[in-house]
């Protein structure tokens, strides 16, 4: 008989508990049941400001679909939990139902206080936590010109970038005589305030707020104590948060003075079978408001189901963040509230940067550090005070500019392996070493295996060069070299071939290079030669370059012979030319296939054929599919408005202006895009390097999605696009994509590796940081300019026509390419087919 | 007793890659590098099809070598022996340039 397990709360953590005793032995002692008041499964709430800025509700959902239905867990969403009995063991919900549990875990989160000002409960006085909040957030904004957040902690500048976001005039409204009282001291916060003033808020610092009213020019009138007022339409509590405790209480749980389940190490509550974990639990008199510690303690009551030892001892309550696009960080106490503290403080007036580091007095400790403008120094310092370790003599080094003297850097290898690298994931130093041991060669390898740096992203830098460094202890050669030849990574090469005007290998390798070149270099050159001067696969000083594949205009199969594959732009093509493909692949006897990019390709075509057949291919209108090349493959469709009862804008024509747009253009791997006429999505554009999809106001933007082997949902981009928008962003991303990417780095192991990832991606192909985004965009359009059709030149030269022969000295056919009739059509013979001479066909 | 056959011009060679002919009835692999004839079987021996001088052409530490266009295994332009797996080979064929004609035996 199982025993039974019932969870309240299905929020960050309550979802952590689940996903953690899914994967533990213990799962299988128990039928699960979960309460969850909220009409929706559990969702990341730390991101919930991006629901403003495109993303959705399914986005930001947390759990994998069907993830409850597959692991047999009984959940029921819009069902409170109103009461426990704890000696009989059971729970009552809002509608009646009554249930008694074995175990019972509490995850009932928080919710957010609203100062009992009067007139708190005015129209369009809100607060920020659920994801009903935004919708009434986004509702009330509709009908507002200004909006004011109350209260100027972490949550208030977040929701203040929330308003600012809907287009309102924003104001922030705190008691405290600074913002951010908890985390920052004066210095940091008066740097912060400056900075987010230069956004257009308003900050207005010691001000209590006595009354709510009707407002003269606006909805409401905020009167303060000093008799100053304010007036706005929307105001937004974000004064801090209570634990939703209402529930342990009934039941005669123990408490906190000021609220809060009280918890043991085990996050035991004073019932020993019920557990509290998250914003709702007490431990050593702290409420944690942030969910990494909420993740450390669903682990402990994963490990204590599973009779493991474990325990919670507290958190470190340090945060890295950007605020309204501000890089803010605070490590362990930053007000020096030890007496004998000593501190230091860097200001750098002009670029906005404060620093400043509380060290015990004897100077060898690290108590407490804030950083605003300037967050670069968070990792290595976090570690100094996580892991205790002894401060450099002059600690003030840490925070000064590098140019200012040698930074001391502590390398990765003076971490001891238990050190957590990403508090998001609690991932250690020690499993970041286990992966690689384990075959991970790369960062974008460790992300998979560990999920480090897929949180909030602050671990990136700190974990790569621990991954550098272990790679390099192994022998990994973490020299960027692409190969013996060339001592240089392939975006060295493609600067160096751009900067001094190489225009072939040879050239390259001399100035650069030793020895022959090889199947490495040679083809990443040709590629490179390609992106940069849109130089010609099939000249003859290249072809020693190319794969077989570029080198003979086709995809190779595995008999020798080669696919002719012509592009069908967007899917489209006409009864006429299908019956042109017809009709050729019938007098050349070539083997006929859809495939998976909405193209038509014959197979089997012998050397000395493809000239002719591609005479006729273009006659009749064709062009090459260049499916032999990295470069844009296809672009796949959906059926789109023109047709579709659901269609929202026309996605056919969408897909064959991108694929005539972008084809023919060399890039490090090959690229596919797919455009959606509307949210059904049925082209799969979300598994594409570049998917398109429409919308009732224009085009979604997804980028580096990913089929094949590693599949991974493209990630969206920007958000209701123009048509002239879109092609902007693509074209900057591609070249982008081009100039930096490793030799064979399809867009998503790129985006992977790129540090900063996709935010920083954003900054440079839309806010255009590196103010490159003319320069991309032109030399796009010279590639564009410069497209020709591979095999038209072939067709049109009759000296390059005949470098297509089975033999330089006779005109035969080739013996091994042997072939068996199945299914009305020719495919090769295998070897035993062969050996046998069995019905095959020399064609 | 080898008998040299006349297989084409030195010009129709192109330099450092390969270029295929037919020797007697045996299909083989001609490269041209440095100045240099190397002639080996056409027969891709793990990938079972004639494509060899289809490869790309290269030096791995110092030694000429041609990376199979099937599956990249790398023989050895001089020996013929694939440096991945050193129980497989090419054959090798003796070759001379002679008023600009390539000769095999
Ligand atoms: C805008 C915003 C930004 C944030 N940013 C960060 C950040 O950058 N970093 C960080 O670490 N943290 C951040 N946080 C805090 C983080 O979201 C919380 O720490 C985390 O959500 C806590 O998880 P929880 O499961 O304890 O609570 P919740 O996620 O609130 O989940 C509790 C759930 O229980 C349900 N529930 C409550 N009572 C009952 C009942 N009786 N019956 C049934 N269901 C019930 C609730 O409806 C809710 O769905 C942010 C929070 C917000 C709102
Ligand atoms: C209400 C929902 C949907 C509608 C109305 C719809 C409609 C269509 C239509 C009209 C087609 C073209 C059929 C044809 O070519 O004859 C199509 C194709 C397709 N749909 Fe959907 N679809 C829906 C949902 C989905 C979903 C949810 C998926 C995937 C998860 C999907 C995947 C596909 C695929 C893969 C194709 C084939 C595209 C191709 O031929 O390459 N569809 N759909
Ligand atoms: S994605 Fe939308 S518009 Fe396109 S075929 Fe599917 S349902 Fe129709
Ligand atoms: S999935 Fe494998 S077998 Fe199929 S076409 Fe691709 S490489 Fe070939």
């Amino acid at each position: 008989m199982k025993k039974k397990l019932v969870v309240v709360g299905n929020g960050m953590v309550g979802h952590a508990f689940l996903d953690k005793l899914v994967n533990s032995s213990a799962f299988s002692d128990y039928t699960v049941t979960v309460f969850g008041e909220e009409p929706r499964v559990a969702y990341d709430r730390v991101y919930l400001s991006s629901y403003f800025s495109g993303k959705t509700a399914e986005d930001l959902s947390l759990v994998p679909t069907g993830f409850y239905e597959a692991n047999g867990i009984d959940i029921r969403l819009n069902e409170k939990v109103v009461a426990i009995d704890s000696a009989a063991q059971s729970i009552t919900t809002a509608s009646g139902i009554s249930m008694t549990y074995d175990k019972l875990v509490l995850a009932t989160g928080s919710y957010p206080f609203v100062p009992p000002i009067e007139g708190n409960n005015r129209d369009a006085c809100l607060v920020y936590r659920t994801i009903e909040d935004l919708e009434a957030m986004k509702e009330a904004a509709t009908r507002s010109k200004i909006g004011v957040v109350v209260g100027g902690g972490l949550l208030g500048l977040e929701a203040a970038k929330a308003l600012v976001d809907l287009g309102l005039q924003t104001h922030v409204v705190e008691f405290a005589p600074r913002l951010m009282p908890v985390q920052l001291d004066n210095g940091g916060a008066s740097m912060l305030r400056r900075k987010i003033e230069k956004l257009g808020v308003k900050i207005h610092t010691s001000k209590s707020t006595k009354i709510i009213e009707d407002g003269e020019t606006a909805r409401h009138k905020m009167v303060f104590a000093d008799g100053e007022s304010l007036e706005t339409d929307v105001i937004l509590f974000s004064a801090g948060i209570r634990p939703r405790d209402e529930l342990a209480k009934q039941a005669g749980l123990a408490m906190g003075a000021r609220g809060g389940i009280v918890i043991n190490d085990q996050c035991q509550t004073s019932a020993a079978h019920v557990y509290a974990i998250g914003e709702c639990a007490l431990h050593g008199g702290m409420i944690y408001g942030l969910v990494a510690p909420g993740y450390a303690m669903a682990q402990v009551v994963v490990d204590h189901l599973n009779h493991k030892p474990a325990a919670f001892t507290g958190a470190d309550m340090s945060t890295k963040l950007k605020l309204m696009g501000v890089d803010v960080a605070s490590i362990g106490d930053p007000h020096g509230t030890d007496e004998a503290a000593k501190s230091y403080i860097y200001e750098n007036g002009p670029q906005e940067v404060y620093k400043k580091l509380v060290v015990s007095a004897d100077g060898k400790k690290l108590l407490g550090a804030v950083l605003v403008g300037d967050v670069d120094d968070y990792g290595n310092l976090l570690q100094l005070k996580l892991n205790d370790m002894d401060l450099p003599e002059h600690p003030d080094d840490l925070i000064l500019p590098a140019r200012a003297g040698t930074k001391p850097s502590f390398g990765p290898d003076s971490l001891p392996d238990s050190a957590q690298l990403c508090s998001c994931y609690d991932v250690s130093k020690g499993r970041i070493i286990q992966a690689i041991d384990e075959g991970a060669t790369c960062l974008a390898d460790v992300k998979n295996a560990t999920k480090a740096c897929t949180g909030c992203g602050g671990c990136t830098q700190l974990v790569t060069s621990v991954v550098n460094a272990e790679l390099a202890k192994r022998g990994v050669e973490v020299s960027k070299a692409i190969c013996e030849h060339f001592p240089y990574s392939r975006q060295e090469l493609y600067h160096l071939v751009k900067v001094e005007g190489h225009k072939d290998f040879a050239s390259l390798l001399h100035a650069h290079g030793e020895g022959h070149g090889c199947d490495i270099c040679k083809p990443a050159v040709a590629s490179i030669l390609g992106s940069v001067w849109n130089a010609y696969a099939f000249d003859k000083k290249n072809i020693p370059l190319q794969d077989t594949n570029d080198r003979y205009l086709g995809n190779m199969q595995k008999d020798g012979s080669y696919s002719i594959i012509p592009r069908v732009p967007g899917g489209e093509i006409t009864p006429d030319k299908l019956i042109v493909l017809g009709q050729v692949a019938k007098d050349y006897q070539l083997y006929t296939k859809i495939n998976g990019g909405q193209r038509i390709v014959l197979f089997g075509a012998k050397l000395p054929d493809m000239p002719a057949i591609w005479k006729r291919l273009i006659d009749a209108g064709f062009e090459s599919g260049q499916a032999y090349a990295k470069a844009l493959r296809t672009v796949k469709s959906c059926v789109g408005s023109t047709w579709c009862r659901y269609g929202m804008l026309d996605s056919v024509k969408m897909a064959i202006d991108l694929e005539n747009r972008y084809k023919g253009v060399r890039s490090p791997h090959k690229m596919k895009m797919g455009v959606s006429g509307c949210t059904r999505e049925c082209a799969e554009a979300q598994a594409k390097d570049i998917g398109v999809i429409a919308t009732e106001n224009g085009w979604n933007l997804y980028v580096c999605g990913n089929g094949g082997m590693k599949p991974r949902h493209a990630d969206l981009f920007a958000v209701d696009l123009d048509e002239a928008t879109l092609f902007k962003y693509i074209d900057r991303f591609i070249m982008f994509y081009i100039q930096t990417a490793g030799r064979l780095e399809r867009t998503a192991t790129w985006l992977g590796n790129l540090e900063g990832g996709i935010d920083y991606l954003r900054q440079v192909v839309i806010e255009d940081s590196l103010g490159i985004g003319m320069h991309l965009e032109m030399q796009m359009q010279s590639l564009v300019n410069s497209y020709q059709c591979d095999w038209q030149q072939v067709v049109d030269d009759p000296e390059k026509a005949k470098l297509f022969y089975n033999f330089v000295n006779a005109d035969e056919k080739d013996p091994e390419q042997l072939y068996v009739r199945e299914r009305g059509q020719l495919r090769p013979a295998t070897a035993q087919e062969k050996l046998e001479s069995l019905a095959v066909e020399l064609v | 007793m080898s008998e040299w056959v006349k297989i084409c011009a030195v010009s129709d060679l192109i330099a450092d890659a390969g270029v295929p002919a037919l020797f007697k009835d045996q299909a083989i692999a001609l490269f041209y590098v440095n100045d240099q004839v190397y002639a080996l079987s056409n027969y891709d021996p793990i990938g079972q099809a004639n494509v060899m001088s289809r490869g790309i052409v290269g030096s791995i530490k110092g030694e000429l070598v041609v990376a199979s266009p099937l599956y990249k295994e790398h023989y050895s332009l001089s020996t013929g022996k694939c440096l991945e797996k050193p129980e497989v080979a090419l054959t090798v064929y003796s070759v001379k340039v002679e008023g600009g004609d390539v000769w095999v035996s």
